[in-house]
């Protein structure tokens, strides 16, 4: 094979795959934060039937549950316009991976909701615990315990999806990737890098999503 | 100035969506057979099919879609290989497929329990004889819904390989829009004919499993 891999420029480029990194973890920690806040909200209408709330929150899920991400940041950053809501790149980027991860997160935190045992709140309600607390502690604590793993796979998989961003000119770290690669035409060991910077953030996320559900979730005892 | 009506576009849009439909069907297929071989390797008794079986799982999970497509279709052009998009496409979502029915069959053939095992043991069975007449069957049945619902995950990967310049629903979507003027329009009809592919397959996904469940 005649081609030469050459991986020595990736140190001058340094300062820019830093940056494509903290546009992602960015994107991440915004969506995976505010979109599992809208599955919890998603999650008690749907159970609840709370009206509105629950059946439009059903078409929701269906609705971006069954469409390509890229299609829905494709409408919120060329579609949207013509409509008066004009959104830059980082807004509508964020927008539709707070708005993806919250139709996931909410049919996974339903499924956790459903899985408490009725007795658990009978007797709950036997100690004198109030609606509030019974859901709080009672229902969403333990339902978050239970599908914390599947809630981070989820937000793993988005921060993974969010490398399609860069077709709205987020400079994320596939745009900087991009870029690089225009600049120096080594495209494969541009890209070859850049992956492997994607897959040990998959890892450090993996592993920030087990912290927080340990410190967030399962200690802190009843106060 | 060439106009679009709004048959138009919806004709242009329907050859795109062939193109989806065909793409996932192919990648499915094939990702399906690879995703056997690759299920074969990481529960068997090897040692070193098992350990490839896993990283070849653990790479293609762990990293995004867009950027395998990236590297299969700047990287097989280095070794002088002529690559299309449709082909990088085909082979990326393959791939991709693979990796993750593999790790979801995995999971069913762990679901199994033991004692099957065990009970196979007893009656002499071989590996392949427990396999074929005592694990894979019951198997089978488990995997049966979460792999009706990975479909979904297949086709809306497909919309990923518009960027590397394959001629899909995406595609055909964006070059419309650019012509016609009408993102909004033009969009929302591409993720309505996503939602047609999608939602009759995640609703069947749904309904195995409810069934599944109350046979137990």
């Amino acid at each position: 094979m005649a081609y030469q891999f050459d991986f020595a420029f990736i140190p001058d480029y340094a300062g820019m795959f830093a940056h494509g990194l903290a546009y992602t973890v960015g994107l991440t920690v915004a969506g995976g934060a505010i979109g599992i806040g809208i599955g919890i909200g998603g999650a008690i209408s749907r159970l609840w039937n709370l009206r509105p709330f629950g059946n439009l929150y059903r078409y929701y899920v269906e609705l971006f549950r069954n469409t390509p991400f890229l299609v829905q940041l494709f409408l919120i950053f060329f579609g949207l316009p013509s409509l008066g809501i004009k959104l830059v790149e980082w807004q509508a980027a964020i927008l539709a991976m707070v708005l993806n991860l919250g139709a996931y997160s909410t049919e996974i935190i339903r499924a956790g909701l459903q899985a408490t045992p009725p007795g658990q709140i009978e007797a709950a309600e036997s100690l004198a615990l109030t609606r509030w607390q019974t859901f709080l502690y009672v229902m969403l604590r333990p339902a978050l315990r239970k599908v914390w793993p599947a809630l981070s796979s989820q937000v793993v998989i988005t921060m993974l999806g969010s490398s399609v961003c860069s077709q709205i000119s987020a400079e994320e770290l596939t745009f900087v990737a991009n870029f690089i690669q225009s600049r120096n035409f080594r495209a494969f060991e541009t890209y070859f890098f850049t992956t492997a910077m994607y897959f040990g953030l998959a890892l450090l996320i993996r592993q920030a999503m087990r912290l927080i559900g340990r410190h967030l979730i399962v200690r802190r005892p009843l106060s | 100035m060439i106009s679009f009506s709004l048959w138009d576009i919806v004709r242009n849009l329907a050859i795109g969506g062939a193109l989806t439909l065909l793409l996932s069907l192919v990648a499915f297929v094939l990702g399906g057979a690879a995703g056997l071989l690759v299920l074969f390797a990481r529960i068997g008794k090897w040692r070193v099919p098992r350990a490839m079986a896993q990283m070849h799982i653990e790479l293609f999970q762990g990293t995004p879609l867009l950027l395998q497509l990236f590297t299969l279709f700047f990287g097989l052009s280095l070794f002088g290989l002529d690559m299309p998009a449709w082909l990088a496409a085909a082979l990326g979502l393959t791939l991709f497929t693979s990796a993750f029915l593999a790790e979801i069959w995995r999971g069913c053939v762990e679901a199994v329990p033991k004692g099957q095992w065990e009970a196979s043991a007893c009656l002499a069975m071989s590996y392949g004889e427990q396999m074929r007449h005592v694990i894979l069957p019951q198997a089978m049945r488990l995997a049966v819904a979460p792999t009706v619902g990975f479909a979904v995950q297949v086709v809306k990967g497909t919309a990923v390989t518009s960027i590397i310049g394959f001629a899909e629903l995406t595609k055909t979507g964006s070059m419309i829009a650019n012509a016609t003027f009408q993102p909004f329009l033009v969009y929302s009809l591409v993720a309505l004919a996503y939602f047609v592919l999608c939602y009759p397959l995640s609703h069947y996904a749904q309904s195995l499993e409810r069934k599944l469940h109350a046979a137990r």
